[in-house]
């Protein structure tokens, strides 16, 4: 444990010493903010304020997908690109440590540059009502997607030897897993449904978006997260085969 | 301390290293001698618990490194040929954290650092960030991070691989320093830094051990026992380099390079003919400019075995 979190805390300290965390996190707020206005306030008819916080998690959760494949991609592959990743394998530190301390490293800038949002759903105060249950419930399921989108992140940086290849690995798996969905629709029974549950997006994010937990929804985003973490500590342990 | 039996690595059909059997004492100091792609750095990554081994075994302090990678690493100290370094740390944050991967204790981290800047001469760096030192600075990082922790073995990869001159004689003295200390392996092209560093030598062909023991050892049982010297004289003397080759013991000599300015000439000799050079040439009435031992027999040794097919000198 104490390894993964020597990995996760000089990981999170290089997200804040180099400038792309600080690029990642603005245009990921600035992009937001953009698209709250627009799409959440700025519409002529008067909405309920659910209606509105529905929105604002609605447009996040594609802004939560895209930031976790670019904070996600140089967490093993940049190692591997510069050579770094022969300090990890010649200490005595397993390969699951190194895998946990990176993704929970990503998770936790995930989670920092993830509050200062917070000041969007308080807008609604202005004109509405808000639900703390509404908001909560919503950033849970931000987190939940933004766990599984990283995990799936970190596998594909273990699996790539540069970051961009490590983006495409990422990015086409999560393009994948949420396109299961619609693929579902073109199927007949009972692969449909086998491809409905299995859909990254469709079926389990919009509960949390309108304020309703599921527990079937948190255990598909948790078994999600853990069988790309364990993935990519299998990756890893071949690796020494090569 | 190291015991390797009948190691061997393939990448998919091409075998790095085949049958490679070779033991290490304790407080050695090894140099590994190879052309490109011999298998140097597959055997030191395989040493270093980094890579596992197609068959054959590699026990370092009696642990075997395919059943016991994480306890054997804790005494190793491994610089790759490219230093491990995260450009973005300074120099002190990142020997520390060096430090606490290799679980040096928290009390002890500062010292162990301190420690190991004075060895690499880092001190006045500890404060700048990795990313804005110069090559020769990095390559000193890279080799405290090895030592940081004070392991028992130490692997270095072509430590000086990229340096200019005078940071290459700075990276000579600081292995020379490290002696005693840890157990060494070396890898490198520069013979005069393995000659100069290394207590035996192993000599890599093609996956293959062609050759171990001293430079002394090597060159007797490759029959170069002989020495060449190298003498400058004023002018252009007739026949003196066949009055050179009339010295006892001299098998050879021959000019290098002649002009009405100055004459080079090498002489082969089994044994050290400096002195009878010296007089043959003074007493010949010869302005004598330069007179020194070529020491080129490492060299020659090396190109002997490394250009000799595997299975031994045909």
């Amino acid at each position: 444990m104490t390894a993964t979190w020597l990995i996760a805390r000089r990981e999170l300290a290089a997200y804040l010493r180099t400038m792309s965390g600080y690029v990642i996190a603005a245009a990921a707020l600035f992009v937001q903010g953009i698209l709250f206005n627009a799409l959440a306030l700025g519409s002529e008819q008067n909405r309920m304020s659910t209606e509105v916080l529905s929105q604002f998690f609605w447009v996040y959760s594609g802004a939560i997908i895209v930031v976790s494949v670019l904070l996600s991609m140089r967490l093993l592959a940049e190692e591997r690109q510069t050579g770094t990743i022969v300090l990890l394998s010649s200490s005595p530190v397993r390969e699951h440590e190194v895998v946990l301390g990176k993704f929970f490293s990503s998770l936790i800038f995930l989670i920092l540059i993830t509050i200062p949002s917070v000041f969007m759903p308080l807008l609604i105060l202005v004109n509405g009502k808000l639900s703390v249950g509404h908001v909560a419930t919503g950033y849970l399921g931000l987190f939940l997607l933004g766990s599984a989108c990283l995990a799936i992140g970190t596998l594909g940086s273990t699996l790539a030897r540069t970051q961009l290849l490590a983006v495409i690995i990422s990015g086409g798996m999560i393009a994948g897993m949420i396109l299961l969905f619609p693929m579902g629709s073109l199927t007949e029974r009972p692969l449909n449904d086998v491809l409905f549950a299995l859909g990254l997006w469709h079926r389990h994010y919009p509960p949390f978006q309108s304020g309703l937990i599921n527990l079937r929804d948190v255990v598909y985003y948790v078994v999600v997260t853990y069988f790309a973490l364990f993935l990519a500590i299998r990756v890893l342990e071949a690796r020494r085969w090569r | 301390m190291i015991e390797v039996d009948k190691l061997t690595k393939y990448f998919g059909e091409r075998a790095a290293i085949r049958d490679l059997s070779f033991s290490i004492a304790k407080g050695e100091v090894v140099g590994f001698l190879g052309l490109n792609g011999a298998g140097k750095t597959t055997t030191l990554r395989i040493l270093g618990c980094q890579l596992l081994p197609s068959s054959g075994t590699v026990t370092v302090d009696g642990l075997e490194v395919t059943q016991n990678p994480y306890e054997i690493r804790r005494n190793i100290g491994f610089l790759p040929d490219t230093p491990p370094l995260y450009t973005e740390m300074t120099v002190g944050g990142y020997l520390a954290f060096a430090a606490r991967l290799r679980q040096v204790p928290r009390q002890q981290v500062a010292a162990r650092v301190a420690e190991a800047e004075d060895k690499t001469a880092l001190r006045e760096v500890h404060s700048e960030v990795i990313g804005e030192l110069s090559h020769g600075y990095r390559q000193r990082v890279g080799l405290a991070q090895a030592i940081v922790h004070k392991p028992a073995l130490l692997i270095l990869d072509e430590p000086s691989a990229g340096l200019d001159p005078a940071q290459i004689v700075e990276m000579r003295n600081l292995m020379r320093g490290l002696r005693g200390e840890h157990t060494v392996l070396i890898s490198s092209h520069f013979l005069t830094e393995i000659s100069q560093t290394c207590d035996r030598l192993l000599v890599i062909q093609a996956g293959e051990l062609v050759g171990q023991g001293t430079e002394d050892e090597l060159g007797q049982a490759m029959g170069q026992g002989s020495a060449a010297v190298e003498v400058e004289i004023k002018g252009q003397p007739a026949g003196i380099a066949e009055r050179l080759a009339s010295i006892a013991g001299v098998s050879k000599a021959r000019v290098v390079t002649a002009s009405d300015v100055a004459t080079t000439l090498e002489v082969i000799a089994s044994r050290d003919v400096r002195a009878e050079v010296a007089r043959l040439l003074i007493t010949e009435g010869c302005d004598l400019l330069r007179l020194e031992q070529n020491d080129r027999r490492l060299e020659s040794i090396f190109m002997n075995l490394t250009q000799t097919p595997p299975g031994g000198p045909q």
